[in-house]
């Protein structure tokens, strides 16, 4: 009987110290979320906000007097679709063309009877470890390759990751090796077993991969920074660094809906080209999150 | 003459292995190793006109000319400053909400938590440089929250002090949620039956984390570290570029050596200086990738590279 009271008062403590214990996780998860989301809360409050406001009261997160005016302009003037075309062009474009230079190079380099592999591993990992810098790689495209604004300069430069590949061809090599034998056995080359056998069940791998390459040609600008001046050809991210940096992106948005340039909201219009650039993003980001991380824990750490 | 003859019947063997990888073998040429040979402009005063090759050769002047360039120390110790206060305060924040979040036994709530927190890192560095223009600009709210409680606040964008703190918060935004990742799978992946065992023998759960969990992501945190310090001579240009651009201002404090060869790129238009600064950093990278793949293998053979 003593030892039973004992026992239950033991396993209250336990409960509230417990308790105690969850709370505190829970909050400190809590607080890191909006550590995570408070600037996605500012850009699309302020978005919304009325420009004078912004000098009084900073960027919302709440707008104090609501308006899409913004908006207005933003998608009341062809930039912004200019921008996101070449955008979704070169993710899409450049995606298709990045997986089947990471596919067929990892897929061999998978295979334990292609003699030469090391070599040909070894001349895709130097390039990891050593490279031109950036002058060398500049003039190759600009000058000998004449790539300058063409679009061609936002997906073939950066068409090739090393690093993706090379987690390709862990993905090929996991895979079971009777898949293919028994089709040699049947008779069928090395492509058409890749492209009927093993292409089929690597789609999380490929997946995975596939969503790498697009994400970084969605948020990419750097090349379009380096080799893109015309104004039609300027992808998404390259917009919205021109337009924190000048008012010519926004000048031209104001004449093309026919509002003054001195009444340009250029605060708000800023946060709500954002919020247009990013929307995709989010919407996406919550499916694809789970390729990310099985990306990321599968062999990643060994390269 | 034999030998030659081998490779061509491996060759011939696998003839639709490797034509599948002539492709990429091309681009892995022309993109990666064609700008190799352009590192000889760190060598040569050169001019667009005579081209790489055409243009005279000047020894190490160009070396010479950069270590004498006023402020080049700071931009060195800049980049390696930089990178210690981001690899360090990722780690120490990452295992950290690694264990929080592994702590959660409500599934959904931790799902939910894991996806905003990873959120930050798919997100561009354009977009970054927007909302930091909202937080802590000229009218930002965190500027004009200071203005409200304190009278007043500092100019962020004109006072170069604030920024290792403003980029490393930023990275910590960015980088933390995903870099809990590898840990929080680490932590999922360890022998349920010791945890069992020291509850059964009263252990608190503060005890269980401290004593069991952390020594176990030991040899994860060290890898991942070691990793990190074999690039600790690379700027993050990306992100730096992105937020403080051209903004003169803040140059002593953010200038890295990767901004360093864009400015000397396009604003010095010294491309045998730019080529010269990349080589070095190139050589040292080199250097720091071997040493620290080294001390890998001594605390876990399995996870070095090579």
């Amino acid at each position: 009987m003593k030892k039973d009271n004992l026992q239950t008062t033991q396993t209250k403590k336990k409960g509230k110290e417990d308790f105690v214990f969850d709370l505190v996780i829970y909050l400190l998860a809590a607080a890191f979320c909006i550590f995570c989301l408070y600037p996605f809360a500012i850009i699309l409050g302020s978005s919304f906000e009325t420009e004078t406001n912004f000098a009084l009261h900073g960027f919302p997160v709440i707008p104090k007097d609501f308006t899409t005016k913004a908006y207005k302009m933003v998608l009341g003037d062809s930039q912004i679709f200019k921008a996101y075309g070449v955008t979704i062009f070169t993710t899409v474009a450049g995606t298709l063309l990045s997986m089947f230079l990471t596919i067929t190079m990892a897929y061999p380099l998978s295979l334990k009877k292609v003699k030469y592999r090391n070599i040909i591993t070894f001349f895709v990992y130097f390039t990891m470890l050593f490279g031109g810098g950036l002058v060398p790689t500049y003039l190759l495209i600009s000058k000998t390759l004449n790539m300058k604004n063409n679009l061609i300069v936002l997906i073939l430069p950066v068409a090739f990751i090393a690093w993706n590949m090379f987690l390709m061809r862990n993905f090929f090599a996991g895979l079971p090796g009777e898949l293919a034998e028994s089709a040699y056995i049947d008779g069928a080359n090395d492509l058409q077993i890749l492209v009927k056998i093993i292409l089929p069940v690597s789609v999380p791998g490929i997946a995975t991969i596939s969503l790498f390459y697009a994400l970084n040609y969605w948020n990419q600008w750097f090349n379009a920074m380096l080799y893109i001046e015309k104004q039609d050809l300027v992808p998404l991210q390259y917009l919205l660094m021109r337009m924190l940096r000048t008012v010519d992106a926004m000048k031209e948005m104001a004449r093309s809906t026919g509002i003054a340039v001195g009444d340009i909201p250029q605060n708000s219009l800023r946060m709500a080209t954002t919020v247009v650039a990013i929307g995709p993003v989010v919407f996406l980001y919550p499916f694809a999150q789970k390729y990310f991380t099985s990306g990321l824990t599968v062999g990643a750490i060994k390269g | 003459m034999k030998k030659l003859k081998e490779v061509f019947s491996e060759l011939w063997k696998n003839r639709v292995l490797y034509l599948m990888m002539v492709p990429t073998i091309v681009w892995v040429a022309v993109f990666c190793y064609v700008p190799m040979y352009g590192v000889l402009i760190a060598f040569k005063d050169f001019s667009y006109k005579k081209g790489i090759w055409g243009s005279p050769f000047v020894g190490l002047k160009n070396f010479e000319f950069l270590f004498r360039y006023k402020g080049v120390g700071r931009i060195f110790f800049n980049t390696i400053f930089l990178n210690i206060l981001f690899i360090t305060a990722t780690t120490l924040l990452s295992i950290f909400f690694a264990i929080v979040f592994s702590e959660i036994a409500g599934r959904v709530y931790s799902r939910i938590v894991q996806t905003i927190a990873i959120f930050p890192h798919f997100v561009s560095w354009t977009v970054v440089a927007m909302f930091m223009h909202g937080l802590i600009g000229g009218s930002g709210s965190i500027t004009t929250a200071l203005v409200n409680h304190f009278g007043s606040s500092p100019n962020f964008y004109a006072e170069p002090a604030w920024w290792p703190l403003v980029l490393t918060i930023l990275r910590i935004w960015q980088g933390v949620g995903y870099g809990t990742i590898v840990y929080v799978a680490v932590i999922t992946g360890l022998d349920r039956e010791i945890y069992e065992a020291a509850k059964v023998d009263g252990a608190g759960r503060l005890q269980i984390i401290l004593k069991i969990t952390l020594p176990q992501l030991k040899v994860t945190a060290i890898m991942l570290t070691l990793m990190s310090i074999g690039k600790i001579f690379n700027g993050d240009f990306g992100m730096i570029y992105a937020i403080v651009g051209e903004n003169t201002n803040l140059l002593p404090t953010t200038d890295v050596i990767d901004t360093f060869v864009y400015r000397a790129l396009r604003q010095l238009n010294n491309l045998g200086m730019s080529t010269a600064t990349s080589l070095f950093q190139s050589v040292i990278g080199l250097i720091l990738v071997f040493a620290t793949n080294a001390l890998t293998k001594k605390v876990e053979p399995d996870a070095a590279i090579f």
